[in-house]
């Protein structure tokens, strides 16, 4: 319950961020609430007015109060419903703000470990499940209470010993709530957590879709989806379970003490200490409060979901990324590229470093080669140098200054990394050049596509740089999609560029035209290159020979052709064994 | 529907998804409502309890009015017999309307995520047989919104429907009660019914564009999310988090904008339901007390008409306030059957040839293709392999070589031409045995969540661990995943992380190995790999191949030296054929490829 209380809380600061629209929402909610308890009210003057005088002139009067009260109500109602509205989209709003800031800047660590699927199913199904509550709830739970209040009031003062009576009910309703939303609660958890289970399979299967077919593995996969909508299925009845009793439960509670009150009423009649009229807009009111008795159960219900949605989304909003500026951090301006690793060690989890004791330096406009079988730690070594993970041991200087010291953002200005898996995002080809300088000229992104020898197929599709590609645009050629990677990291033009294994799809001829191109843009950088390919790196100034996260050779070509080990007879065997 | 468009950013907010879905599809409603078909049980017993339910609740105000009338205006109590007798009377309403519309309540929920469970798995299923065409054209993010939030729309929908249909039964049964008690005034009353009616089609069509804005509005939002969460490692490395966090934010208020103005309109619809409850009352009050005061009538029915008024106007007013969740979730179902009604491309012909096995004899005629009009990739290819023949595509990229495996692996249908294996079209043959024999290792190696046994395996339930050691060893992969922390047991994760590229590339090829298939497609499957590896790799395959048929895309001059055809592609045609002897003394385009390469 604490942690409850508290999520709640948050949820609250969240939507009640502006004081007039809570001053007004609540005004209008309580105005409402109290012009709908006078008609009952009314309602009884007016029976025993006419059962007393037979006097009907004054019932006009009493309609047109009637109508009055209900063209005022609506007016609050309009401003109720529509605030109430506000307020939930303007959370939701906030939330879906929140957590894509928070997802940008959470590093790699953080994304490796979370599925896609999952963490869309907390910005959509989690979202919208605080929305509902802070619509329904904060509004309707608000509403339900003082209609209760008022209701309960009117009848105390009006015949306290019925008023009484009516309240027998109210500690088993209390009671019986807290016991249904504990169970409620682990529920909700479990199915928030099993629709990010089912999206998350769901996006998975898609993204593999390909594979999914080549190995004719539909029917294992549709076995492995229902397995999950399955637990959905049964965990949502269990739910809906409890809130259709609960809400059966309040409504039986709530007929039964209209039965006492009738009951108990014509006693009072009997007896003289309640007249007729009175003992009518009692069952009025009770009429009045029967529609918030029934939502109570739902109300009830999305307080829990909204509790276990919102432990899924605040999760994320606290998750403090594992890479950030230190608190001082200053920034960098143009490097000259001299980068130095002091003996780092980096490991993905506490138990097995990926890289141990790794030292090396790059003087400024160096070609410095990482080369190793898989798994021997090149990608691992080269995302340490932008700080996507941040080094267990030792240090990474660029220009005698250590990188944790500097803001993450000019430190990745300065470096230019094209990765191994390229990503395409659904906009045209020249946006994805230019993706990370939104605002480069046209001449710009051809020059940079140009080096990249992508610049003569762009021209010959019929609509050029404004191609559409992605998810919604033609599909390109694993090698078509390497240089574009190319060509968007060039266009940075940043003083160290890192190249990982950015042209394994490219074939031979194109990849020595893009050599060549190369060539003249490496110059004045420092470049990293992450290769299979050794002819592409015969001229590197420094070459490292990774194996097992150590480094086992360095050296020159010359250095190494002459040393037994690795590199040689890697070299053997390209030798032999040209590529075309 | 599913065509690409060009449009794109926010100046252009015409559906990139779905055009103006109606408002109200009688359709949508009806297919979805076979959906319960198989659940008549449950369906049967819901009706019949709100029935009862609903007889229940609407005879207590009537008691109420027979119990108010016993007492009477006398000081005594009249007759303590009927008294009795109505509390009983009372009492039972109340137990047998809370049993039944419990009964209802459940029976109808668990309809309801019976027929949501159907449901998904069918789009699932439906998603599995949709063909790589679509999945070209349809990115991930719009398929899982359809999937997924319209589904979860359509569940608040079912939601509704649970207490809805009891509103509407109870207002049917109100309706009745009021005219059994007072024709006079129950017409009063029924009045106030079309003219709701009126005013509810009057602003429906104000609103309804606003309603769908708000749909489209919402998937443009979790469409930018979607691909923001994919491709964040682009992201942060081009710095591009503040940029994108500003279109995002408009993205973000248009669709706040957009709700903002469905809220006004669906809080309009208050004042007037409010005001309707209230002038029923007011009248029914007029013309009750002066009935009262003639003594036509008694004061339990006014009683008992003012509680049928509010109860009348309850069930009007929840429809109001979920006509917008109604509204999105009609949106919902539209686009469900949109996705649910895209023709399935490739699947079994109805002539399945009665084959058991593929020999790995495959004959290429004629075959053209294209992805996209006008932009012909294959221009007429012809191409025949024999069974354990070893063939090489050779080209530079864009030059078609892995349209064409894809064409041989039938995740596209020719535009013109064929394909024949075993001199049977590959459309004809059932495609269980068809993708039983052929196994491919594709350019992107993709990797599902779970270990990397269980990857290895994928699909093959018959296959043991033991296999997959067999197969790791063979392909000496064995070495490296030793070294891991968990072995084979490892989880892999969705991207980066704990596999390099070049390792999940070793792991996709021994999971296509593992299943001893009879045609084999290799496209630049060790293009990560280092050439040690890669080395160790090919004297493995080697072995083999030599009982299979093995097409391959490759870099190196050894692999496709040793193949029985190499072809050279250019531009979608073939330029040459043969084996590397022969293309090397006819002096063409290969010969130079190599001895560029030579001399280099």
């Amino acid at each position: 319950m604490a942690m409850q209380t508290l999520i709640i809380k948050r949820i609250a600061k969240i939507a009640f961020k502006s004081p007039i629209q809570i001053v007004t929402l609540y005004a209008s909610l309580i105005s409402n609430n109290a012009l709908n308890l006078m008609i009952p009210w009314l309602l009884g003057v007016v029976i025993d007015s006419v059962l007393s005088s037979g006097n009907t002139r004054q019932i006009f009067f009493y309609s047109f109060i009637i109508i009055a009260i209900s063209i005022l109500r609506g007016g609050f109602a309009y401003v109720q419903t529509f605030l109430g509205e506000y307020i939930a989209q303007k959370t939701a709003y906030h939330l879906r703000n929140s957590l894509y800031a928070k997802l940008q800047i959470l590093s790699f660590a953080f994304h490796d470990q979370n599925k896609t699927g999952d963490l869309m199913s907390r910005c959509t199904a989690d979202v919208e499940a605080i929305r509902m509550f802070v619509q329904t709830g904060f509004l309707r739970a608000g509403q339900t209470i003082l209609m209760l209040i008022g209701t309960y009031c009117i009848l105390l003062i009006t015949n306290w010993r019925l008023g009484l009576l009516t309240m027998i009910v109210l500690p088993i309703v209390v009671a019986r709530s807290t016991i249904v939303n504990l169970r409620m609660r682990k529920l909700w958890t479990f199915i928030q957590e099993s629709t990010g289970l089912m999206t998350a399979v769901l996006q998975e299967n898609l993204s593999g879709i390909r594979v999914v077919k080549a190995f004719g593995a539909e029917t294992f996969e549709r076995k492995k989806f229902e397995k999950i909508t399955n637990l959905v299925r049964t965990s949502s009845i269990a739910a809906s379970r409890i809130q259709s009793s609960n809400t059966v439960f309040n409504i039986f509670l709530f007929s039964a003490t209209t039965g006492l009150i009738l009951w108990y009423g014509s006693q009072e009649i009997s007896q003289q200490r309640l007249s007729q009229g009175e003992l009518a807009s009692f069952i009025f009111y009770l009429g009045l409060v029967q529609m918030p008795i029934r939502m109570s159960g739902w109300i009830l219900n999305s307080f829990s979901r909204a509790t276990s949605a919102g432990q899924r989304v605040f999760l994320i909003l606290d998750t403090l990324p594992p890479v950030m500026d230190s608190p001082n951090a200053s920034k960098i301006s143009k490097i000259k590229g001299d980068v130095k690793l002091n003996n780092i060690s980096f490991g993905y989890t506490e138990s097995n470093n990926v890289l141990s004791n790794i030292s090396l330096e790059a003087k400024p406009g160096e070609k410095i080669a990482l080369l190793g079988g898989p798994g021997s730690g090149k990608t691992s070594l080269v995302h340490l140098l932008p700080r996507f993970y941040d080094v267990t041991e030792g240090s990474i200087e660029i220009d005698r200054v250590n990188i944790k010291s500097v803001t993450l953002e000019s430190l990745r200005e300065n470096i230019g990394l094209v990765m191994q898996d390229v990503f395409i995002f659904s906009a045209s080809i020249a946006e994805n050049i230019s993706y990370g300088i939104p605002n480069a000229s046209i001449q710009e992104i051809r020059n940079a596509s140009i080096t990249a020898q992508l610049d003569k197929f762009i021209n010959s599709l019929p609509n050029g740089y404004q191609t559409e590609i992605g998810e919604r645009g033609i599909t390109l050629s694993g090698g078509q999609k390497q240089r574009l990677s190319i060509a968007r990291t060039l266009l940075l033009n940043p003083p160290i560029l890192i190249l990982d294994d950015t042209t394994s799809s490219v074939d031979a001829a194109t990849e020595n035209l893009l050599q060549n191109a190369l060539e003249k843009v490496m110059q004045n950088r420092t470049v990293f290159i992450i290769t299979n390919r050794l002819n592409s790196i015969l001229e590197a100034d420094k070459i490292f020979v990774l194996s097992k996260g150590s480094i086992v050779q360095k050296g020159t070509h010359k250095d190494l052709i002459s040393q037994q080990g690795i590199y040689r007879d890697m070299y053997q065997i390209q030798f032999l064994d040209r590529e075309i | 529907m599913y065509h690409h468009s060009h449009n794109h950013g926010m100046n252009d907010m015409n559906p990139f998804e779905d055009g103006l879905a109606k408002p109200y599809d009688h359709k949508v409603v009806i297919r979805l409502l076979a959906y319960s078909k198989p659940y008549l049980k449950e369906l049967l017993l819901s009706i019949t309890t709100i029935f009862i339910y609903t007889l229940a609740n609407v005879a207590q105000p009537w008691i109420i009015k027979s119990f108010i009338d016993s007492i009477g205006t006398s000081t005594t109590i009249q007759n303590e017999g009927k008294l009795i007798y109505l509390s009983v009377l009372f009492a039972s309403a109340i137990v047998i309307g809370g049993t039944t519309h419990y009964i209802h309540m459940i029976s109808l929920s668990i309809l309801s995520q019976k027929v949501l469970f159907d449901l998904r798995n069918h789009i699932f299923s439906h998603l599995q047989i949709l063909s790589v065409s679509f999945y070209d054209w349809t990115g991930v993010g719009r398929i899982m919104s359809r999937a997924q939030n319209d589904v979860s729309q359509l569940q608040e929908f079912l939601g509704i429907s649970v207490n809805g249909i009891a509103d509407l039964a109870s207002l049917i049964g109100i309706v009745i009660a009021m005219i059994f008690l007072d024709i006079k005034m129950s017409l009063v009353v029924l009045f106030f019914i079309p003219l709701l009616t009126i005013i509810a089609i009057i602003w429906h069509r104000f609103s309804w564009r606003t309603f769908i804005s708000v749909r489209q509005a919402i998937s443009y939002v979790n469409g930018s999310l979607q691909e923001n969460i994919s491709g964040i490692r682009v992201i942060q490395s081009l710095n591009r988090e503040q940029h994108n966090m500003k279109n995002f934010e408009e993205l973000n208020s248009f669709h706040l904008k957009t709700n903002l103005s469905s809220a006004k309109l669906s809080a309009g619809l208050m004042p007037i339901v409010e005001i309707s409850t209230s002038s029923a009352i007011a009248i029914i009050l007029v013309i009750g007390s002066s009935a009262l005061v003639n003594g036509t009538i008694e004061l339990g029915i006014v009683v008992a008409f003012v509680l049928y008024i509010q109860k009348f106007f309850d069930p009007i007013r929840n429809l109001t306030m979920q006509y917008t969740q109604l509204q999105r979730s009609m949106a919902s179902g539209t686009r469900i059957f949109e996705l649910l009604d895209t023709p399935t491309g490739i699947l079994n012909n109805q002539i399945d040839k009665p084959i058991n096995e593929l020999s790995g004899q495959i004959s290429i005629k004629n075959l053209h293709f294209h992805y996209t009009e006008g932009i012909e990739v294959l221009k007429g290819i012809d191409v025949e392999i024999k069974s354990n023949e070893t063939i090489a595509l050779v080209g530079s990229t864009g030059a078609g070589k892995t349209t064409l495996i894809n064409l041989i692996s039938r995740f596209y249908e020719p535009t013109e031409g064929k394909i024949l294996f075993d001199n049977n079209d590959i459309k004809s043959i059932n495609l269980e045995i068809f993708r039983r024999d052929i196994a491919i290792v594709p350019q992107d190696p993709f990797l599902f969540s779970g270990t990397i046994k269980e990857n290895i395996i994928y699909n093959r339930e018959y296959l043991t661990g033991i296999e997959v050691v067999a197969t790791c060893e063979l392909l000496g992969l064995n070495g490296f995943i030793n070294d891991l922390e968990h072995k084979y047991d490892t989880q892999v994760e969705e991207r980066g992380g704990n596999l390099s590229l070049g390792q999940r590339q070793l792991i996709s090829f021994a999971r296509a190995i593992i299943g001893k298939p009879k045609i084999i497609i290799l496209d630049e499957a060790t293009a990560n790999i280092d050439s040690i590896t890669e080395k160790l790799l090919q004297n493995a395959l080697e072995k083999i191949i030599s009982s299979q048929t093995a097409i391959i895309i490759a870099h190196r001059l050894s692999t496709i030296r040793k193949a029985d055809q190499i072809i050279f592609l250019e531009e979608g045609e073939i330029l040459e054929r043969g084996t590397h002897e022969s293309l090397i003394s006819e002096k063409g385009k290969y010969h130079n490829l190599v001895e560029t390469y030579f001399s280099y």
